[in-house]
């Protein structure tokens, strides 16, 4: 059983209403998502041919518990050891991956856990994403920080510590112009050392201006490597154009962008799937841009509790936990962040096995810093929030809590030059 | 040690011959690490100090050991001279430990931009210890830039996988004429007191100790391992033979004159 997204706001105009149960409902109405948009650049890249290949020649059910315990004893652990650890015959082998992963973590990162904050500038979206609070059917209280509304939450997040801010944007080049955003990082770089954007995906000439104006680092997430599942996803919008999204991350680096973070949201189609697809993705263009920083983020759709039917492509802790531990044993450099969807047991067990990076302080709502941080009456609007989060940890309760599991909280290890 | 040379590194002298990463661990630890070490220099990234307040590496750090920041995030040489004059504004003395990394996975030096960054440096005044990876014409690049000190890997660094260059390294301290630091990948003390045998001058470890168990522990190890080696080197060791047995008659007792 799926999670049911389509909700009828009863603000929609019967005409508007009409074509979103079109666009539900009739596939022909549709545009071709693999079909590029005006104004949108092809890149000449073989990296989607090479992943999508993998992708589609993974069969998870022919691995054995024998080519899984083969792949916890190589030294390093070719895609097929990869493909074998994301396998359910990895399953009864968790603890083994989790000791595996934790050791590589530690050659590579130690014990540190380092910690940033999400801010939301915007919510406006021209998209119709169906699982996504910010779809633009959805009634919202949509709003667009101005620049001193974005100073003064930069500010406030400042003064909590933080060093390291990721900006994003619903997606709506309208509302929030390519523009608009690197006036914002200009800003961020005033407060922060470490800028990084998640927003709609652009070409590579904005990237390099984005580039230019302080960020450093692009997430994309690609929801889903499953082009059949994304089309009856994302139904209207840019975001519809799945490979314009999918050389997101090359544009960005080609664009001289120092960074770039990667994922999908598993559940959305077959997770182990969408996880050797994220993986793959970060993987050849490692090769291809070597000098590049990567990072994998892990957002889920949380399966339905009390569900009666179990559903084997379900993703609970246990199979998150697998996926993270394959990711660190087949790319032990790469970072990799857990959200604050995640539980707060859930993200202090899974920093000292597989996660580098975690987020605190965590509004998805738009300019309500202040008002979360102190409590003070908000004088001004808010905008809605894209999710509610799970771990609801303030910077200090985070470092403390970091700092007493024994990790060292790293608040910046970046310099923009 | 009577017949021992002191390290002499930029003109500065120092007893110890362990030089102390101060990654990948937590802050507090790092007061016990350097004085079960022994360690008189402790290396730090740059971009790691460079922070507000909370916490700054720097506070941690005691008194009287020299700091030798690296340019770690470097991507080529512009950049990491960038970074070195950030160390330098930051109070971090005139020290420097060139890294150039164009590699995320390996962490691997690049050579060529590494001699590049070092000439620069060198000129405006720095002490520069370049990392590199252990090449004859390279290393002989780096003195002619005005290293004061060549630093080659032992193997990937974070591996400790120890002495994997091993053969290269022996010709850089064969034939160059700076302090060769052994640097990256050392894992294990003996690995350490091998490499001091073979006539390092010092030995560079993070990993191997922020991954221990007990990491002051770790490090008091690491301090003996490296004395010992070094005392192994200036006693110069007796003949190892590499094949085969020696015979007790000698070939040439036929000779007559």
């Amino acid at each position: 059983m799926e999670n049911s997204f389509f909700v009828d706001s009863e603000k929609l105009s019967p005409a508007a209403l009409e074509k979103k149960h079109r666009l539900e409902n009739d596939p022909s109405f549709r545009t071709n998502h693999m079909e590029y948009m005006e104004g949108m650049e092809i890149i000449q890249s073989d990296i989607c041919d090479k992943v999508m290949q993998q992708v589609r020649s993974y069969d998870y059910a022919q691995y054995t518990a024998r080519d899984v315990v083969a792949a916890l004893e190589h030294e390093t652990c070719s895609i097929e050891d990869f493909k074998a650890l994301l396998s359910p015959a990895a399953e009864p082998y968790l603890e083994r991956m989790a000791q595996r992963a934790k050791a590589e973590t530690g050659k590579h990162f130690g014990n540190t856990v380092y910690l940033f904050t999400p801010l939301y500038i915007a919510n406006y979206c021209e998209n119709y994403c169906v699982y996504c609070g910010f779809n633009c059917y959805n009634d919202i209280r949509r709003m667009k920080l101005n620049m001193e509304q974005i100073d003064h939450e930069m500010k406030v997040i400042a003064d909590s510590g933080m060093e390291e801010i990721l900006m994003l944007t619903g997606e709506s080049r309208a509302k929030s112009s390519v523009e608009y955003i690197g006036e914002a990082c200009k800003l961020a770089r005033r407060y922060f050392r470490m800028v990084g954007l998640e927003i709609y995906p652009v070409n590579t000439d904005e990237y390099r201006y984005l580039h230019e104006c302080g960020a450093d680092y692009v997430t994309v997430f690609q929801e889903t490597y499953d082009t059949d599942k994304y089309e009856t996803l994302h139904l209207r919008g840019h975001k519809r154009v799945w490979p314009y999204r999918f050389d997101s991350q090359e544009r960005a680096l080609m664009g001289g962008m120092r960074g770039a973070g990667f994922s999908a949201l598993l559940g959305l189609s077959d997770f182990r799937k969408d996880a050797l697809a994220s993986a793959m993705h970060v993987y050849y263009l490692q090769r291809k841009y070597p000098h590049a920083e990567m990072s994998l983020s892990c957002p889920r759709l949380r399966p339905i509790i009390n569900n009666d039917k179990i559903n084997p492509l379900d993703v609970h802790e246990t199979q998150l936990c697998q996926v993270l531990c394959a990711y660190r044993i087949f790319l032990p450099f790469v970072g990799i962040t857990v959200s604050s969807r995640e539980s707060e047991s859930f993200r202090n067990g899974i920093v000292k096995i597989a996660a580098t990076k975690v987020s605190a302080g965590v509004s998805t709502g738009i300019g309500d810093h202040e008002s979360k941080y102190s409590g003070k009456e908000s004088d001004g609007a808010e905008g809605d929030e894209q999710f509610e989060i799970s771990d609801g940890r303030s910077f200090d309760k985070m470092y403390k809590d970091m700092s007493s599991e024994g990790l060292q909280p790293v608040l910046n290890d970046y310099l923009y030059v | 040690m009577s017949n021992d040379e002191l390290l002499v590194l930029g003109g500065k002298t120092f007893h110890s011959r362990f030089i102390l990463g101060s990654g990948k661990y937590s802050l507090s630890l790092i007061e016990a690490a350097v004085r079960d070490a022994g360690a008189e220099i402790i290396t730090l990234a740059v971009r790691r100090a460079n922070t507000k307040e909370h916490e700054n590496i720097l506070d941690y750090i005691p008194q009287g050991v020299t700091l030798l920041p690296n340019t770690s995030g470097a991507r080529n040489a512009e950049e990491a001279v960038r970074i070195a004059r950030l160390a330098r504004e930051l109070g971090c003395g005139d020290f420097v430990k060139v890294e150039i990394m164009r590699d995320s996975k390996y962490l691997l030096p690049d050579n060529a931009e590494t001699i590049k960054a070092t000439e620069q440096l060198a000129k405006e005044g720095f002490v520069v210890l370049p990392y590199m990876y252990p090449d004859l014409y390279a290393a002989r690049d780096l003195v002619n830039a005005g290293a004061s000190a060549v630093m080659p890997l032992a193997s990937p660094i974070g591996s400790n996988k120890g002495l994997a260059t091993k053969e290269f390294i022996q010709i850089l301290i064969d034939e160059i004429d700076l302090p060769i630091i052994v640097d990256a990948g050392i894992g294990r003390p003996s690995q350490a007191c091998e490499a001091m045998e073979m006539g390092a001058a010092a030995i560079m470890a993070n990993t191997a100790l922020a991954t221990a168990g007990d990491l002051p522990l770790m490090a008091s190890a690491f301090r003996l391992a490296i004395e010992a080696g070094r005392k192994a080197y200036l006693a110069k060791p007796g003949r190892v033979l590499t094949r085969g047995a020696s015979a007790s008659d000698p070939l040439t007792g036929f000779l007559r004159n």
